[in-house]
């Protein structure tokens, strides 16, 4: 009896010690070879995988940046982390961090409940895609906010929020990484990313309609009507399909203050401090 | 025992509504001011060949087509071109429109506007397919499809089969019945010349049994014209999607991406076969439709011969105006139309009704969530999973997924909606995953 017992042990006993020697040696022989650097580099970017470097994930990205070399890395550039994630990296690559404009999401319409009366009352599903295809909307403004908050949705990082008396999208400027969520998803492209300006300002034209001045006009109190007045203060403006546009290049602490008051629409926003 | 016309798989039994049977076609008033889109069709807009003070009268080629999928546009009414710009359309968005401010009825010197039926076809297939190009006929149905593309038949295929489709499955909507009714030999004959352009001489009107008046005029007037029968179908909504016709007349699967033409079918709606036969054998372009204007908020509800350009708002005036209880206007059936923001936009090619809905006839309850009883998949005519595309959708699952359920092949006839038990709108979500497909 005893020797069965023994026997038995022995089998399973040496099997087992067979099975994990083979997994030993396949382990050390397939063993896959990672990046110290890789890994050391990864660990200091957010790891969200939002894309927004233009990568596949947070893992692709630290990949590039430990093959790349000092021009190319200067390309690279984490929007979520900012300057203190890029400054860790180079300091881990060795190189001299380049220095970089912060960026936001800014919203460019000002079509609240206030401002853009609603004229129908939307019941379908509370989606911005499925609204936008359905209808021009609420305010009848074929381009402005839906009020529905895809964009709200998307956002990893919470800088977003429904403003309840105004019933549109809030960026908190704080919390936005301009990582171009709310970009991709805004079926009416109303959201932009716009570097700041050298002194940390900036200027935009809070509004996306490209109907006529008359008719934008009935539908939203600031709407752009292309009246022209911005492009006599700063020529690097252009108005075009009826619609103004502020090109990033133009310094908001020069012309910001002046562009804003001429605006007889107040559909040019203009804010010293972007950040603080 | 006779044979049943119906489609297997999917459908769903409907209540009628169609209080307008009986309501013989009137003719609309002409409104002051008519404005009409250039863009009326699938393809591309139609370039304007008018400006702005021209004289034109009933008839005038306002638009000529671009492209090869495009389609021309004509005056509905005669005197003076006001503005030509864009003008918001029914859903809001603004489309270009041609402003004509009518100054009495002036038509044509070549439409033939007797009521004498024509019999005689002497023109050649070509010219017969040149003669439904210039006449600006899309497909009545709803899609819009310009006919002459869908009647040439392109190198290689055969047609053997024209079917004409007058199952008008929607409920309220009763303009195709109306039409089959008074204008039966027309019907006929306009199926005729479609043949004679396809080279072939076998036609089939199918029509629900639900409309014994129009069956009886175009059973006994069918008996006396060679490859031209009747076909009674049995009711079940979609009947009347293409596919789906197909399947119930001939018991021929259409495949996923082929043309009926493919199978060596045609179909096309009496709308269109209508349309054809006034511009082919009385010289009249498409400028006016018969609509229905139903619903429980409309006061006189009726079938009515109205010209394109008229604005929603001058046509609902006509039948007792607007009431205060109307909480929900839509364009087409209540199962496939769209609810309309604008009711100064005009009427098309494709407005086949005008319904006015009361608070209370339409469900309001909120969605709440998916219970997985795959109602949806067993309603679907097409054979989809609505509830899966749903869900990718929700979960903004790539377009491969979709690709992988086929969403493109929806017909968005509204069954999956209807018969869902937690009320959730399946069929808007069907409707962003076909607008995804197609970005990619």
């Amino acid at each position: 009896m005893n020797d069965l017992i023994l026997l038995n042990m022995l089998i399973l006993g040496g099997t087992a010690f067979v099975a994990a020697l083979i997994l030993y040696l396949v382990s050390k022989k397939f063993a896959v070879k990672t990046d110290e650097m890789v890994i050391s580099i990864a660990a200091a970017l957010p790891q969200v995988n939002c894309g927004a470097c233009g990568k596949a994930g947070c893992a692709d990205f630290a990949t590039a940046c430990a093959r790349a070399d000092e021009p190319s890395f200067a390309n690279l550039y984490c929007p979520v982390g900012g300057a203190a994630v890029m400054q860790k990296i180079a300091s881990i690559r060795g190189f001299a961090a380049t220095d970089r404009a912060q960026s936001v999401a800014v919203l460019r319409c000002q079509g609240s409940c206030q401002n853009a009366p609603a004229k129908i009352a939307y019941e379908a599903i509370s989606s911005c895609r499925i609204a936008n295809r359905i209808s021009s909307g609420q305010s009848g403004c074929p381009d402005g906010c839906l009020h529905i908050g895809d964009c709200v949705k998307v956002c990893k990082f919470g800088a977003l929020s429904l403003d309840k008396t105004s019933n549109m999208p809030v960026v908190d400027s704080k919390k936005c990484t301009s990582c171009g969520a709310c970009v991709k998803i805004c079926p009416r492209g109303l959201f932009e990313i716009r570097k700041q300006s050298p002194a940390g300002g900036m200027v935009y034209v809070a509004c996306r309609n490209k109907q006529k001045g008359a008719i934008a006009r009935k539908n939203c109190s600031k709407a752009c009507i292309a009246c022209l007045k911005c492009t006599k203060i700063c020529d690097q403006i252009k108005v075009e399909n009826n619609l103004s546009y502020i090109p990033p290049e133009v310094d908001a602490g020069v012309f910001g203050e002046e562009l804003a008051k001429s605006c007889p629409t107040s559909a040019i926003i203009y804010k010293e401090r972007v950040h603080g | 025992m006779v044979k049943e016309y119906m489609f297997p798989m999917g459908g769903i039994h409907l209540k009628k509504y169609k209080i307008t049977t009986d309501c013989p076609i009137i003719d609309a008033k002409i409104p002051d001011i008519v404005t009409i889109p250039v863009k009326q069709h699938i393809g591309s807009p139609a370039k304007t060949l008018v400006s702005k003070g021209d004289k034109v009268k009933v008839g005038t080629l306002l638009a000529d087509a671009d492209g090869i999928v495009s389609s021309d546009v004509h005056s509905s009414v005669s005197g003076e071109v006001i503005k030509i710009e864009d003008l918001p359309s029914s859903s809001g968005y603004e489309e270009k429109m041609i402003s004509i401010k009518t100054e009495g009825d002036e038509w044509e010197a070549s439409i033939d506007k007797s009521d004498k039926i024509i019999q005689e076809i002497n023109l050649s297939p070509e010219e017969i397919i040149a003669k439904i190009r210039e006449g600006g006929i899309v497909g009545m149905g709803g899609a819009g499809y310009p006919t002459p593309i869908k009647t040439a038949v392109p190198e290689g295929k055969k047609v053997e089969l024209l079917i004409v489709n007058g199952i008008e499955c929607e409920p309220f909507l009763t303009a195709d019945d109306r039409l089959m009714v008074e204008h039966a030999e027309e019907i006929i004959m306009g199926a005729r010349v479609i043949n004679r352009a396809l080279g072939i001489q076998n036609a089939i009107i199918a029509i629900d049994e639900n409309k014994p008046k129009a069956i009886e005029a175009l059973t006994t007037l069918s008996k006396r014209y060679v490859g031209v029968n009747v076909k009674v179908c049995r009711t079940k909504y979609p009947q009347g999607g293409e596919k789906q016709l197909i399947r119930a007349i001939t018991g021929r699967e259409l495949p996923s991406g082929k043309l009926p033409v493919d199978i060596g079918c045609i179909v096309q709606n009496v709308g269109t076969v209508f349309a054809v036969y006034e511009m082919v054998l009385k010289n009249k372009p498409l400028f006016e439709r018969i609509v229905t204007v139903s619903g429980d908020g409309c006061r006189h509800p009726g079938n009515y011969r109205v010209r394109i350009g008229t604005p929603i708002s001058s046509l609902i005036e006509e039948t007792g105006g607007l009431s205060d209880d109307v909480n929900k206007i839509i364009i087409g059936g209540p199962m496939m139309g769209n609810a309309i923001v604008n009711t100064s936009a005009p009427v098309t090619k494709l407005t086949s009704g005008i319904l006015l809905l009361k608070d209370d006839s339409f469900s309001k309850k909120e969605a709440s969530a998916c219970i997985r009883c795959g109602k949806c998949a067993l309603v679907c005519p097409a054979g989809l999973r609505p509830y899966a595309i749903k869900q990718a959708v929700t979960f903004n699952d790539t377009t491969e997924c979709l690709r992988k359920l086929h969403a493109g092949d929806c017909i968005e006839c509204g069954c999956c909606s209807y018969i869902c038990p937690a009320r959730i709108p399946i069929l808007d979500y069907c409707k962003i995953a076909k607008q995804e497909i197609r970005k990619k």
